[in-house]
């Protein structure tokens, strides 16, 4: 068991932070070896979060489900930290090297020099991403938590101006207070349970003594408060249009990904520790979960046709598929969450991509996007001073086709219509809701009914987009899309028709995740059992 | 002992949460900053209250846990007051950079009624 595979888990985590770490001692002006850096090293993560993800849809020795287990230190697993690379983590780690990637390359064009250390935080974003997707213990996913927030609070920032600066300031004392429900979480769940790997927890649920089970309910419920807030579920989700729409468009492509980040968490959480083996605590919260997620896919669908800005548009667009997975979650049916997964992984993407559509069809209609004032002095020399000089590609011809056939796939996925993924990806919940245990039980149908509205407000919304955006007059001024960024949108919107026409295996993929969470004793034994 | 420690935690999250609330950046950061030391006390409340014991075992022969106090959420209340500290004095910055672009300390970034 030290193949080198089994070191492999820990590169999408030390990979980043020692590339981030070395970027700091380069002076900002050599921008052009930052950005090979961070480059090469989100080449790599991506090679090796594919590998990882081949590696867990092949499974073990026998073909069956096994989760991937790295001791960091060889400290054996409830004493030691603990990575581990299942289905569901090789998933994360897939989509999230894929959307970084996009977002950096689009970032090429020019964002990435609109500010100084650019390349170090979004290296250390993606660091705490994929940490808090492989660790398997709970205070070491609150460190990998703050490391992503802090980064994305730089991230946030980046650009400056106005009202990047008022957005961060909300942002920041939101995710703050959301960390402090987090230690009162995980505090209380140690005080109950003494444990903090999450197998190990697991393994005690069904144990706990009665006196005490009310309390690790307490505890529980307020660490998923911190992770709703920062999945954005209704009603602690207001933050989120404003800021994504505020935040510069490659960070806000990837910061997609960050609420998907508290949805991994409450699915990982809701299906290890309130499985069916968890005694008298199995399906706990699963009713809220199902209620906050039927909201926030209300509330987001309302806001997509609200919104006057395809940004915030898009930033519902977010809001709604989060909820649906927790909506999906709640239900605790596992070829719903399979279909969840999936639509997830294609929804993300294309909500990444309508971020950065949305910033090349709003540049020249006002001076949002270009800031005013440095948010640090330091080593700071207004990069669009000389604004074309600077740019870095060609910019391309038939850039309005372009990006017209570029939003109506990336539309086409996030309002799940045929023949797209979005659509494969909800078509696979309402099967599985339709024909499994709680078959078309009244929470089905609302479920069903809501996500079915939810997608038709969002055809109305993007449509309008969709035309005031390309329906143009033949001399209005073409929009201006460089290599790069012709790059990043092309490569997330390829991406999503590689996801469509590999549905079959996708939705298989999936759908065996979705299996391996609900029953979740192999992962438990995996972890306790792994001794390297 | 307890009953000290829980009116500390609780006066601190009560101060911390009003301040929360007020509309001045400077307030909210202080807010947080109590909230924060509120809920340092709880971990560390959380590793049962002891006492007179240390949290490192002595090498001698058999050792009785019993008599130790538990070192995990001592470990973890190190970890949450360096990260506190540091994202606090990233949210300083933060308040400072908008109260110079906005020139006012508002939280919405201009004063009520303007």
């Amino acid at each position: 068991m030290s193949g080198w595979l089994d070191h492999l888990i820990v590169i999408p985590v030390v990979l980043p932070l020692i590339a981030a770490a070395a970027m700091l001692l380069l002076k900002e002006q050599r921008y052009s070896l930052k950005a090979l850096i961070s480059l090469g090293c989100l080449i790599i993560l991506v090679g090796v979060a594919y590998v990882l993800l081949h590696e867990a849809a092949v499974g073990g020795p026998a073909g069956d489900d096994t989760a991937r287990i790295y001791n960091l230190g060889a400290w054996s697993a409830p004493f030691g930290i603990t990575l581990v690379a299942d289905r569901l983590s090789a998933l994360m780690l897939a989509l999230t090297a894929t959307l970084a990637a996009g977002g950096l390359l689009f970032s090429y064009a020019r964002w990435d020099r609109a500010g100084p250390r650019f390349h170090a935080l979004y290296l250390l974003l993606v660091m705490g991403v994929n940490g808090a997707v492989l660790t398997g213990d709970l205070f070491n996913l609150f460190v990998f938590f703050e490391v992503m927030l802090a980064a994305s609070y730089g991230l946030l920032l980046h650009g400056s101006g106005e009202n990047r600066v008022r957005a961060g300031l909300g942002y920041v004392a939101i995710n703050l207070t959301a960390s402090l429900f987090f230690l009162i979480g995980v505090s209380l769940i140690y005080g109950v349970t003494g444990a903090l790997n999450m197998a190990d927890i697991a393994n005690r649920v069904a144990t706990i003594p009665e006196h005490d089970r009310a309390l690790f309910h307490i505890g529980c419920a307020i660490l998923g408060v911190a992770f709703l807030v920062k999945a954005a579920a209704w009603p602690l989700g207001f933050w989120l249009p404003g800021a994504y729409a505020a935040a510069s468009a490659p960070v806000a492509a990837v910061f997609a990904i960050l609420s998907k980040v508290g949805v991994y968490v409450i699915l990982r959480l809701a299906t290890l520790l309130f499985g069916i083996e968890a005694g008298a605590s199995a399906g706990f919260g699963n009713l809220w979960l199902l209620s906050a997620g039927v909201a926030t896919v209300v509330f987001g669908a309302a806001g997509m046709v609200a919104s006057r800005r395809l940004e915030q548009t898009a930033g519902y667009a977010v809001m709604t598929s989060s909820g649906t997975v927790l909506a999906v979650v709640g239900t605790a049916d596992s070829g719903a969450i399979g279909g969840a997964l999936f639509y997830m992984a294609a929804s993300t993407l294309a909500a990444g991509a309508l971020f950065l559509i949305a910033e090349i069809l709003a540049r020249g209609e006002d001076q949002a996007v270009s800031p005013d004032e440095a948010v640090f002095d330091d080593e700071y020399d207004d990069p669009f001073a000389a604004d074309d000089v600077q740019e870095v590609g060609r910019i391309l011809p038939a850039s309005t086709a372009f990006l017209g056939v570029a939003f109506v796939l990336a539309g086409l996925v996030t309002v799940s219509l045929p023949p797209l993924a979005g659509f494969a990806g909800k078509l696979s919940i309402f099967v599985a809701l339709l024909a499994g245990e709680g078959a078309a039980s009244p929470a089905s149908w609302t479920l069903i009914g809501v996500l079915t509205l939810s997608s038709f407000a969002a055809l109305v919304a993007l449509t309008r987009f969709g035309v005031a955006g390309f329906w143009r007059r033949e001399d209005a001024a073409p929009h201006k899309v460089r290599s790069p960024e012709f790059l990043a949108i092309g490569g997330l919107v390829l991406c999503c028709l590689w996801l469509s026409v590999g549905a079959a295996a996708g939705l298989t993929y999936a759908e065996r995740t979705g299996e391996w969470l609900t029953s979740p004793r192999d992962y438990i034994s995996g972890v306790l059992g792994g001794r390297s | 002992m307890e009953l000290v420690l829980a009116l500390g935690i609780g006066v601190l999250t009560a101060a911390g949460v009003w301040l929360l609330l007020r509309p001045r950046t400077f307030q909210v950061i202080i807010g947080l900053s109590l909230l924060g030391y509120a809920v340092n006390l709880f971990i560390f409340a959380m590793g049962r209250l002891r006492a007179g014991s240390s949290p490192v075992l002595r090498g001698d022969g058999s050792v009785d846990p019993a008599a130790y106090a538990d070192p995990v959420p001592q470990a973890l209340v190190l970890t949450a007051i360096v990260i506190s500290f540091a994202l606090t004095a990233l949210f300083l910055v933060v308040l400072l950079t908008s109260r110079g672009i906005t020139g006012s300390d508002h939280i919405d970034g201009r004063e009520p009624g303007e």
